[in-house]
């Protein structure tokens, strides 16, 4: 009796400290993550952050009608031809008399941004009247001229190592002084599809195009993989070859690599089908592929785990078999359903693999408006901008980082509020 | 009762029940005993249901062998054995929810008022709608107590407006011995009842649709005496409406319940007597051994 007792009493020592140090080594992972998570976090905001500011230069524009070449009794269409751009060339020399010669001429258009003639066509196209006087306007600064004020540009560093030559640096202190300078939200940043100018670059044009390719996948992929779920689950003839064969296919889609899916699309709904490329359609064809197995093998689970009792108590009570699926097994199964579906669109959301063969990785501009409409997704857009060479595009790559996990905490917010509702005590 | 074993076929005389083996091979050779068709009275003037020759399979497996039964109406005929006897099984051929498990297959012919229950033309959606059942634990949806007992109404239109639904739910509720308890709660959820509540809502849930014939399986299994009583007293009040088979484990429930009950042994039906005739004379040397508890 003692002698078991003192066995015991000697092993217990042991068996407390390997459970103490698997406590540990379950904090210490657990920190890690955490700790990388906010490094990421940190790291994103950090550089992100000053993409939803912007630099605004203010240009007192004598809108004389010798230089637009119009007066203001033209028509619209000849309002629309006439020559801003110099209207802004010839303002901007009367603020800075001293830039003489080509390099500093251009040095001085490159100030504003480009987009500034059009922003004044605009205006004037709207009060004609405006011709024959002298107005402030705001117009976007150029991306250099914004990378500078947000702090990004060192004054120091030799001339020959920056965009900004000192001649700039002395316009621009003197823009300041006199209050022409201004950093703005960044509205921009939200309603303006893609630019080569940083300026005017936005992520308008990808977040419909992710919303159009979600929109796409989830009709598609939502009740494709419920009712494949709830057949194999409740309908399917059991230990029959043709069954399981189907369902060792579907286990093993699920980790095929993304890229073999845009290659499937391609070949089928592009070259076959003759889907037009590049639309949220095929995107969301390809990408309901990718997320069927996700989706199917997360609400098969969920079927089995409706309690057997609740469906016969429905087949007792006369209930057909689709009437006990859609009355009882498919509301409880709910919860377990839309979490797989949450885990399946948030995975298609993030994805650019599979839409590089179909021709959604691409320079879009134009805000798409429909399923059919050509257009590029959020990480395509957050992978075009960090290719690209220009300062400004570093934040603004963040920033769409940002604006993409935005994207997902909305939606998996729905879902979640969605699971709640059907989630019910035993 | 030891005078019946010497004229039992195949059953070891009153010598060998008191020699020297041990008590597990004394079990297991009364266990042995054949089984020759079914002793007593299995039929009845105008049954309700009817079974002749019943034989079901699990695959390979045969669970159910020769099995021929009326069932009277308005009587409540308990059926009892051992686990594993099959009598759970004949209970669910009577409304097919074997239909429900893919590898079973039920020979034989199964009447319900003359009717075969197997036949072809025959829907299995009306005839659980005319055959309700109980089941051993509790299983009310997770649903209000009112939609609970409404869904059967609703799946069988058989209320036009919210009115006459409302009324079936009082009546059922009324007639299952919940309704005083739970009136002011009709739209809290079913599963938050207590355990015998919960298996009353299930009869209220299961005579909502007017049912002819109601089968109960294991009823009270999962309840405790208090329930139980509650229950049984119920069952006693809806035998003039309804007719009644229930499978039960308790001996004292089948004797307190039923008018006829039939012994079922390893998938066979042994005896099927009067109630009170089978539980101070049984016919045969199985259905004794198995009611005065030599095994079970």
């Amino acid at each position: 009796m003692t002698a078991t007792r003192d066995r015991i009493e000697a092993t217990l020592r042991k068996r407390y400290r390997r459970e103490r140090l698997f406590r540990f080594f379950g904090l210490v992972s657990l920190g890690i993550s955490f700790l990388f998570l906010l490094i990421l976090l940190f790291t994103i905001f950090r550089t992100g952050l000053p993409a939803f500011q912007q630099t605004w230069i203010k240009i007192d524009v004598d809108l004389d009608p010798a230089v637009l070449g119009v007066d203001r009794h033209a028509s619209q269409d000849e309002l629309f031809g006439a020559n801003y751009a110099k209207a802004i060339k010839v303002s901007l020399r009367k603020i800075f008399p001293d830039a003489k010669g080509r390099k500093k001429k251009r040095g001085l258009k490159n100030l504003v941004s480009n987009s500034a003639p059009w922003q004044l066509r605009d205006a004037v196209m709207k009060h004609p009247d405006l011709i024959g006087t002298t107005h402030a306007f705001w117009f976007l600064a150029k991306d250099e001229v914004d990378v500078f004020m947000k702090g990004r540009i060192d004054r120091n560093l030799p001339e020959s190592d920056r965009r900004l030559k000192d001649f700039q640096l002395a316009w621009i202190d003197k823009l300041l002084a006199e209050g022409r300078l201004e950093k703005r939200f960044n509205t921009t940043l939200f309603t303006a599809g893609d630019s080569r100018e940083p300026e005017q670059a936005g992520v308008a044009g990808a977040i419909m195009g992710s919303f159009f390719t979600m929109l796409v996948t989830l009709l598609l992929s939502f009740p494709i993989g419920v009712a494949a779920a709830a057949y194999l689950e409740e309908f399917a003839p059991q230990n029959n070859r043709w069954v399981d064969f189907i369902e060792v296919n579907i286990n093993n889609l699920a980790a095929v690599p993304s890229i073999i899916f845009g290659l499937l699309g391609l070949a089928v709904f592009i070259n076959f089908f003759g889907v037009p490329r590049s639309t949220p359609l095929v995107g969301g064809l390809v990408l309901t592929l990718m997320t069927l197995p996700t989706i199917i093998i997360a609400s098969r689970a969920a079927i089995k785990s409706v309690p057997p009792s609740i469906k016969q108590a429905a087949i007792g009570l006369g209930a057909s078999p689709v009437q006990t699926l859609f009355h009882h097994t498919l509301p409880l199964a709910m919860p377990g359903i839309l979490t797989g579906t949450i885990i399946g669109m948030a995975q298609a959301l993030g994805e650019t693999a599979p839409l590089l063969m179909i021709g959604m990785v691409a320079f879009v501009v134009d805000i798409p408006h429909g399923i059919l409409d050509p257009a590029t997704v959020m990480p395509v857009q957050v992978y075009l901008w960090s290719d690209s060479p220009e300062r400004a595009f570093v934040e603004r790559t963040s920033a769409a980082i940002i604006i993409l996990l935005g994207f997902l905490v909305v939606m998996n917010s729905a879902a979640i509020l969605l699971r709640r509702r059907f989630e019910r005590k035993w | 009762m030891t005078d019946v074993l010497p004229t039992m076929p195949g059953l070891p005389t009153g010598e060998t029940v008191v020699d020297d083996t041990p008590p597990m091979t004394e079990t297991r050779e009364e266990f042995d005993v054949e089984i020759k068709g079914t002793v007593g009275a299995p039929f009845v003037d105008d049954p309700k249901m009817s079974a002749r020759h019943s034989n079901v399979f699990y695959g390979e497996k045969q669970a159910i062998f020769d099995v021929s039964l009326d069932i009277g109406r308005n009587e409540i005929i308990a059926m009892i054995g051992p686990s594993g006897c099959g009598k759970s099984t004949f209970l669910r051929t009577l409304n097919r929810m074997n239909d429900t498990i893919p590898i079973c297959r039920v020979e034989g012919e199964h009447c319900l008022d003359g009717e075969d229950i197997y036949a072809p033309d025959q829907d299995p959606v009306l005839l659980r709608a005319r055959v309700g059942m109980v089941f051993q634990k509790p299983n009310p949806f997770p649903k209000s107590i009112y939609d609970n007992v409404a869904y059967g109404p609703r799946l069988h239109g058989l209320a036009r407006t919210r009115a006459e639904l409302d009324e079936i739910v009082e009546k059922s509720l009324v007639r299952a011995g919940l309704f005083n308890e739970v009136k002011d709660d009709l739209h809290k959820p079913g599963t938050g009842l207590s355990g015998g509540q919960q298996q009353r809502l299930c009869i209220a849930r299961a005579i909502a649709v007017d049912p002819e014939v109601i089968l109960m399986d294991e009823p009270t299994s999962a309840l405790d005496p208090i329930a139980t009583a509650t229950i049984e007293e119920l069952m006693d009040e809806l035998k003039s409406r309804y007719t009644i088979a229930v499978v039960t484990h308790s001996m004292q429930q089948a004797a307190r319940v039923s008018q006829r009950t039939a012994y079922f042994h390893m998938g066979k039906l042994v005896e099927v007597n009067p109630t009170n005739q089978v539980f101070t004379t049984p016919q045969h040397q199985l259905t004794e051994n198995y009611i005065t508890g030599r095994f079970g």
